[in-house]
């Protein structure tokens, strides 16, 4: 995700005539500065110091702002990551700005940047404009850029130590964690069904059960559906969960919102199920259904038997 | 322990959405349900287990117009002891760092121990509100938190990260936190909670006594419906119908099965 901002960053300095850079932050960082050099970059910042090992909201956020500031950043851009989610709106707060987040595209109006991002979980698009004086702040979503557009060239890594003390960082990270062990390897199933918050309740679980079976599919969910323990973690789909790609994918009663449209977007075919002809998810589907999804799984269980 | 928690009023999850007026700068709000931002539900699920806890009080904030009131009761209801109600017409039309500066100063003589809001909105989605908040009330943060526990003079949370991990962080107090939707259930308001919330205090603000009108950071031009990415074929006709269309497509245009 990180190559996809930079692509958007490359892009924006086209159109907006304005150079690029790349910063990384990290301890030990030069490997993955040098991994960006065969890129068309001005210079790559290598922000190292052993209190930015670990991430802490505080740590980045200082060691962010004394580069940005040294360097009169015009445009900040961000992969919309959850690291990011938690330490980019307070750097740019800490500068007096707001980010925009979550952005899904863009485009140049009359020498000014437009970015697009979704409300209302994914039901609604908005362009949304910087106001006053740079630097500007914008997350990219994951998917609204291609790594692969990415220019080559060469640039140089220049290593920078931030003036950073221990007492500055308040909060204490611990070890990382995982809760389940991953028995499902969604992403290698071939045909999907996955089930949202339109199934209603768990006993109603064993309908779309069948159809993955009469498919030879995984079943999979959306967050609410495991977060409620319909069915297990380990079968979530989207930004918290697993990102797949099957040749097929089947939402049933999943609205779509963006978080789990960035887990499955990349399906060969998507099919969609819902009752609300408006869903988000009839945006990414190739076939759709609007209906009551206890009358047309059903059906479409006796229509694969009948084959 | 002194929680206050952020909670937003915005219009219910299955709304059919309009686009407003000439200016396409907002939703058409006439005939729309309103309910509590449901991970501002499950913040303040987290501060009523805490106070239940550790003791204290859990004073509610939300910025909206009179509506907003409702969600206010509701929250008095299900166990907050009082309320701050920021009246602001357009909560959308203001940048959240101006909202976050309001929110700042209505809780200037608080001096709360911890603040827990959901880690985004329902309607605006911005997902920035707290961190923000954090920031301006010069407090330390965490967000997408999943569980909160004591820890010596400070927190220990938990933390949900990307992919399946999580991270255990501490730090001190006063703190800020983001809350993660699902993470425990939500409790039902009792009648007895009801009645109570009737004479329980809120303390209402105008905005114009907390912050002058300021240039925004960043302005919503316009919103529109998406277009669409993919030309899909939807399928009418009764269920039978639609499935059996959709199986064929499936087996000999996709061919896919």
């Amino acid at each position: 995700m990180s190559l996809e901002a930079l692509a958007a960053a490359q892009q924006f300095g086209a159109e907006l005539h304005l150079p690029v850079f790349a910063a990384v932050l990290g301890h030990g960082v030069e490997p993955v500065a040098q991994a960006l050099a065969n890129y068309d970059i001005q210079k790559i910042h290598a922000i190292d110091h052993e209190l930015l090992a670990a991430y802490t909201p505080d740590g980045y956020t200082i060691a962010l702002k004394q580069l940005i500031e040294s360097h009169r950043a015009g445009y900040v851009v961000f992969p919309h990551t959850y690291q990011v989610r938690d330490f980019a709106p307070k750097l740019a707060t800490a500068l007096d700005r707001v980010l925009i987040g979550d952005v899904i595209g863009h485009r140049v109006d009359d020498g000014a940047l437009v970015l697009v991002r979704q409300l209302f979980q994914g039901k609604i698009n908005a362009d949304l404009r910087f106001e006053g004086e740079p630097p500007y702040f914008a997350s990219i979503q994951a998917g609204a850029f291609r790594a692969d557009s990415l220019r080559s060239g060469t640039a140089k890594v220049e290593t920078i130590t931030p003036d950073l003390k221990a007492e500055q960082i308040r909060t204490k990270p611990l070890e990382l964690f995982r809760e389940s062990q991953r028995a499902v390897n969604l992403g290698a199933a071939e045909i999907i069904v996955s089930v949202g918050r339109g199934i209603k309740e768990a006993a109603n679980i064993p309908i779309v059960q069948k159809l993955a079976d009469a498919l030879g599919a995984e079943l999979a969910g959306s967050r609410p559906v495991c977060d409620t323990g319909w069915l297990p973690m380990e079968r979530q789909v989207g930004s918290s969960g697993q990102t797949v790609a099957p040749k097929l994918y089947l939402a049933v009663g999943i609205s779509g919102a963006i978080q789990h449209l960035v887990g499955m977007k990349g399906s060969k075919t998507i099919v969609a199920i819902n009752k609300d002809p408006e869903a988000p998810i009839f945006e990414v589907a190739d076939y759709g259904i609007v209906g009551d999804l206890f009358e047309v799984v059903p059906a479409l269980i006796e229509a694969l038997n009948e084959g | 322990m002194k929680i206050v928690v952020a909670i937003k009023q915005v219009p219910s999850r299955d709304s059919q959405l309009r686009i407003g007026g000439a200016a396409a700068t907002w939703i058409e709000e006439g005939d729309l349900a309103y309910e509590i931002n449901e991970p501002d539900a499950y913040a303040l699920e987290s501060g009523l287990q805490l106070k239940e806890k550790l003791t204290g009080e859990v004073v509610v904030l939300c910025a909206g117009p009179e509506r907003a009131s409702q969600t206010i009761r509701e929250a008095l209801a299900k166990g907050a002891d009082r309320a701050i109600h920021i009246e602001t017409d357009q909560p959308g039309s203001s940048d959240p760092l101006a909202l976050a500066r309001m929110m700042a100063k209505a809780l200037a003589s608080e001096k709360p121990d911890l603040i827990l809001t959901g880690l985004q909105s329902d309607d605006l989605g911005y997902g920035q509100t707290g961190v923000i908040l954090a920031e301006v009330m010069g407090l330390p943060h965490a967000s997408i938190v999943m569980n909160v526990e004591a820890a010596g003079s400070g927190i220990k949370v938990k933390r949900e990260l990307e992919d399946g991990w999580f991270q255990h962080v501490k730090m001190p107090l006063p703190a800020l936190l983001t809350i993660q939707s699902g993470a425990t259930k939500l409790r039902y308001a009792t009648l007895m909670g009801i009645k109570k919330a009737k004479t329980k205090e809120v303390r209402r603000v105008p905005a114009a006594e907390l912050a002058a009108p300021a240039q925004p950071s960043i302005t919503l031009d316009r919103i529109y419906m998406p277009e669409k990415t993919k030309q899909s074929q939807i399928f009418d006709g009764t269920a039978k119908e639609a499935a059996a269309k959709l199986v064929d497509k499936l087996r000999f245009e996709a061919r896919v099965l």
